[in-house]
């Protein structure tokens, strides 16, 4: 122990020694190995080609360069901590740990170390309240948004009443997973339809059981919320019992093409919720024509590409706003909380940077860090292999869920004795 | 007939089905803990390596793709061509039997005589270097595998089935896969069995199993009859890959089915390919039935201890397990 | 020249009988514990602490507790992540439930909570062996998780199902929580290290320990000369379960501070802990160490010197890292099949000899 410590110790710290230059510092904890890979890595791509493209492009923000730090997490809670203590370092700005797990033992400590965390369309929901959670942003749109959203598109295919009809929630069984059960519960005492929650266990190579059980019980809509290969077993299976894909609806980590290509035509008609469409955006003809991509370029226009490439977008106009506000372009890692916090994106400004409608129009305050809350509907075209949107932007229904993101929220400020903000 | 009644029938046949799939998995240790007495922990790994290995060759890709980009700034993906899926199995075969020589020939000749615990962290050792090679080979993203086998639930047994109880009963739900592999599985079997009972090499395999003294003594090469059980399990791995990965896309997630031969194994006993099969089909019948009648009341997800819960209640009767060798200890 | 007994007299049993019987064994130990106590702490960094030595040391107490099952009892379980979990919950309960005891009394308590689990699940023991034992205890592990993700209660009824550690003060220092320095957490993990591995060091010296090992070396042999298989083998259930129910309690509290119990303490966390044990050496406390050494600090070495030092992109030094470890695991079985620990002790019969070896 003592001469490997020792080693090790000596190894180390020599490397660890970089004196932090005076660059915008971006980690991007990435995933691009183990179980969730697939997912990990197109988001990842996205994520560093746009800061590349500012960088090319524009000089960086606000003249000041944008360094990338990435490091591996493996979707692996303690290799999480190992990045975020090495980027800590570094003067990371922001962190987007694209892991429920991670987030959820981010917060206290990212907190406590007055580093923002943006935790785009995951993470823990009850975040949306600023006033608790001040170093945390989950906009736009987060789980229980989700849920309201798919039962407001499924009411409207019911002919406006949902009185009766059974719908039920595929899970992956872990924290993510169960976000959205509460709300759901909620929605169908308000809706007068029967709710029924089946779990996935991880991986979810197995689902023949929730399956049958499912043709059974013949649910008017199943819901997913899974990732990684529970979504491309689910679908498979689905379509094996002959389930309606038009009745069968994910959530926007189960709406990526590498969940419906493994099954071919079969996941024809598969719908999922976005908040990030598939367009023709201009600025994809950029960062291909940009070279030196970060990946192989095959994820470039794909749905987790480009929602990494949103968060990317919208964190550099949090950091263009803090820039503003503190009037200098160095910023600190508390600089750019303010700036996430005066974040308002406009359609004119969507458009502007060359991607109109990938993202609602919202803006945060510091109470709700939460944003919009609306996303959209696609639908799988296995013919065509392209998503396409079905809906517009829709709103949730914040009657029930404000009062669970407020009652969620105040139970963390008890338990961990925080005084609200605002 | 009431509905729910054949609902529990239904349950028991996709059982016995899952079953089957799990002995698949099992086979494969089961083989190489006869022969060696090495319980392989990397046969999940070598089952994701297969099938990445067959994918790979299908659509043409150059192996190393990524490590020789990052190396030498090229970017090179693939060579451009497809290869026909009976090629690319023989082809893939060709490389198990490649990597079944070359374990033997650079691990486990070193390890001959060891403890057994020590040769089950040399296959841990391997199952990393494995999973890191497939994934440097290959690239770590989900790849389809296109080998044309049916998907879906079977609607002539559907249809057939649909009267037999009331209106709440839908007809039995069969995949085709499920029969597919069934058939394979079976297949599999009885060629391994015939191969081992009828054949010179089978019946030299069967001798190193009883007695490694004996048979080297009788002038059976070990080195030979090793790198013949691990190229067995590697084609072995390759069937449960190809089946396992038909369903969900060839990913790093196949490795972990491993765990779910643990409890076949455990049931069926280490040293018994009939055990192998019996057990998966308890194992498959006995998780799938549980969820089916109690899972509802616990919350679900019960399938995986479930599995392990069962074998442990039949090893409290037969520790050796189902058809295990019989322990017989002495002082 | 340094390392040698000659001229190291014993006039007592009790000196005779001591852990290090060796002068500069002795003297090594003590430095290495004043380093450890004097000096990291005023030097640690957040990264090191939360990066390397913090779970270093944990999971040590939790290799510690498992080699004193599988390595001296000769019982191989594989169901290390759920004791651990079992730990984790019983730490969040009691701090939740009782917020003004101690918490370093919570985490011995949860040690004990997990030793009760664990001679539980070690009746089985008693009648399964070898492999098929190590599959049995699966059933440990996949049922605990599956109880913990499943019953509200554990949770105390949150909406996702985590469990995270409030903040609790000893002495009026933060040890768990966000503001939690580095060296208080540090400090906290190495004094239940260090009285873990004494208490292991002198059971398995004592008659207990040579009980395990008879076990180990021949049940059926041990019983005939009177040892007790039922206390024997529950005995190193309840024991091992209690190092790792703690380990698992400072895993929860200390280290991360916020879990998901499928993720943090799913079958790869027993196996990790299976490993460690292998690799370091069965049957050694120090094998303990240099086995958590090896796992917990390699793959950081790897990365560090893959990423940072030569530029390589993150995915592909992944991949070779499990090459890599998977390779350094292969080539010291072969050079040295009974672990690290054995390596380290060929290492100090060669330097006895040295430098004249003949």
């Amino acid at each position: 122990m003592k001469m490997k410590s020792l080693i090790a110790f000596a190894l180390s710290s020599a490397f660890i020694a970089t004196p932090a230059a005076a660059d915008l510092v971006i980690p991007d904890l990435s995933y691009r190995t183990g179980p969730y890979a697939a997912g990990g890595t197109p988001f990842s791509d996205g994520y560093q080609d746009y800061f590349k493209l500012l960088n090319k492009r524009d000089g960086g923000i606000g003249g000041e360069q944008v360094r990338i730090v990435e490091c591996e997490t493996g979707f692996n809670t303690e290799k999480g901590v190992e990045c975020y203590e090495s980027t800590k370092g570094e003067g990371a700005l922001v962190y987007q740990p694209l892991s429920t797990g991670m987030t959820y033992q981010l917060i206290p400590k990212a907190t406590a170390d007055g580093i923002p965390l943006f935790t785009m369309g995951y993470g823990r929901t009850s975040a949306e309240n600023g006033a608790i959670f001040r170093n945390v942003f989950n906009f736009p749109v987060n789980y229980w948004d989700g849920a309201s959203i798919a039962v407001k598109y499924l009411k409207d295919q019911h002919g406006g009443s949902l009185e009766g009809k059974k719908i039920t929630l595929l899970y992956h069984n872990s924290g993510y997973g169960k976000e959205p059960i509460p709300t759901l519960e909620a929605l169908a005492a308000k809706h007068g339809f029967k709710f029924k929650a089946i779990a996935v266990d991880h991986p979810g190579q197995e689902q023949k059981s929730q399956w049958l059980q499912i043709r059974r019980e013949r649910p008017d809509n199943v819901l997913m919320w899974g990732w990684g290969v529970m979504n491309q077993v689910a679908i498979q299976e689905a379509a094996n019992i002959n389930y309606p894909m038009e009745n069968f609806m994910g959530v926007w980590w189960s709406g990526a093409e590498i969940d419906v290509l493994p099954a071919g035509g079969a996941s024809n008609g598969y719908k999922a919720l976005n908040f990030s469409p598939i367009k023709d955006y201009p600025v994809l003809e950029e960062i291909k024509a940009m070279g030196d991509l970060t990946g192989d370029g095959s994820n470039v226009g794909s749905v987790i590409y480009n929602r990494g490439m949103l968060a990317a977008m919208l964190t550099s106009e949090a950091i263009a706003k803090a820039q503003e506000i503190h009037g200098v372009s160095e910023i600190s890692a508390p600089q750019l909380r303010d700036g996430l916090e005066a974040l308002s994106v406009t359609e004119a400004r969507l458009v502007e940077l060359g991607m109109g409608g990938i993202s609602p129009e919202f803006s945060v305050s510091c109470q709700n860090h939460g944003g919009a809350g609306q996303a959209i509907v696609q639908q799988w075209d296995a013919d065509a292999k392209v998503w396409k949107a079905l809906t517009d932007y829709i709103s949730s229904d914040q009657d029930v869920i404000a009062p669970l993101v407020k009652s969620d929220s105040e139970a963390y400020a008890a338990e961990n004795k925080i005084e609200a903000g605002c | 007939m009431s509905a729910d009644f054949l609902y529990g029938i239904e349950v028991i046949i996709n059982g016995l089905m899952a079953g089957v799939l799990y002995a698949l998995v099992a086979l494969g240790f089961v083989l190489i803990f006869k022969a060696s007495g090495i319980f392989n922990f990397a046969q999940g790994v070598m089952a994701l390596f297969s099938a990445l290995t067959l994918v790979g060759i299908m659509e043409g890709q150059v192996p190393f793709a990524h490590l020789i980009n990052a190396i030498f700034g090229t970017s090179i993906h693939h060579f451009g061509w497809t290869v026909p899926a009976v090629l690319a199995i023989i082809l893939t075969i060709g490389v198990m039997v490649i990597f079944a020589w070359m374990v033997q020939k650079f691990l486990f000749r070193h390890l001959v005589g060891q403890p057994h615990i020590i040769l089950f962290m040399a296959t841990i050792g391997l199952a990393y270097f494995l999973e890191g090679v497939g994934d440097l080979m290959w690239g770590s993203s989900i790849k389809r595998l296109e080998l044309g086998l049916p998907q879906g639930g079977s609607l002539a047994i559907e249809n057939l089935t649909s009267g037999l109880g009331g209106d709440d009963f839908y007809g039995f739900f069969i995949d085709k896969l499920d029969i597919v592999a069934t058939i394979v599985a079976i297949l599999l079997v009885i060629l391994l069995v015939a191969f081992s009972q009828f054949t010179k090499y089978g019946r030299a395999m069967r001798a190193v199993a009883d007695d490694h003294q004996a048979a080297l003594s009788v002038g059976i090469s070990l080195n030979f009859i090793w790198v013949l059980v691990w190229s067995l399990a590697g084609f072995v791995a390759l069937v449960a890959g190809v089946m396992w990965g038909a369903k969900s896309g060839v990913q790093f997630s196949l490795s972990l089915i491993a765990l779910k031969a643990l409890p076949v194994l455990m049931l069926g006993g280490f040293t018994s390919i009939p055990g192998a099969i019996v057990g998966g089909l308890i194992i498959g019948v006995g998780e799938k039935l549980f969820e089916y009648l109690v899972g509802p009341m616990v919350g679900g997800a019960t399938e995986n201890w479930f599995a392990y819960v069962l074998a442990l209640v039949f090893l409290i009767f037969r520790p050796q397990g189902l058809l295990g060798e019989r322990i017989i200890e002495r002082v | 020249m340094l390392y040698r007994e000659s001229g190291d007299f014993k006039t007592s049993y009790k000196a005779d009988n001591q852990t290090f019987p060796i002068a500069f064994d002795r003297y090594r130990y003590w430095v290495v514990l004043a380093v450890a106590y004097l000096v990291i702490p005023f030097v640690i960094t957040d990264y090191w602490a939360n990066a390397i030595l913090v779970p270093f040391l944990i999971y040590s107490i939790a290799a510690i507790g498992l080699n004193i099952l599988a390595g001296y009892c000769g019982q191989v379980s594989l169901g290390t992540g759920g004791f651990m979990a079992v730990g984790a919950y019983t730490c969040y309960k009691l701090m939740t439930a009782f917020p003004d005891v101690n918490i370093l009394l919570h985490i011995v308590l949860s040690g004990g909570v997990t030793a009760l689990v664990g001679a539980a699940f070690g009746l089985p023991s008693l009648r399964i062996k070898g492999f098929y034992l190590a599959v049995a205890t699966l059933a440990a592990q996949f049922f605990l998780v599956w109880l913990f993700n499943k019953v509200p209660w554990f949770f105390n009824y949150s909406a996702s199902g985590q469990i995270s550690a409030p903040e609790r003060e000893f002495l009026g220092i933060a040890v768990t929580g966000p503001n939690t320095s580095a060296w208080a957490s540090y400090l906290v993990c190495l004094v239940f290290v260090t009285i873990c591995a004494i208490i292991a060091r002198n059971l398995t010296r004592g008659s207990l320990g040579r009980q395990w090992m008879s076990i180990r070396d021949m049940d059926i042999a041990a019983e005939i000369i009177g040892v007790n298989p039922l206390r024997a083998k529950l005995s190193a259930f309840a024991i091992s379960s209690f190092f790792i129910g703690i380990s698992g309690a400072l895993f929860f509290a200390v280290y991360l501070g916020a879990i998901e119990v499928g993720e943090a303490f799913g079958i790869n966390k027993s196996l990790l802990v299976l490993f460690m044990v292998i690799i370091g050496g069965l049957g050694s406390i120090f094998g303990s160490f240099a086995g958590a050494a090896f796992l917990v600090c390699l793959p950081v070495i790897l990365k560090l010197i893959g990423v940072d030092l030569l530029g390589w992109p993150t995915d592909l030094v992944a991949h070779l890292q499990l090459v890599l470890i998977g390779f350094l695991i292969m080539f010291f079985l072969i050079k040295e099949p009974h672990g690290l620990a054995q390596l380290w002790n060929v290492i100090k019969e060669k330097l006895r000899l040295w430098p004249f070896p003949h």
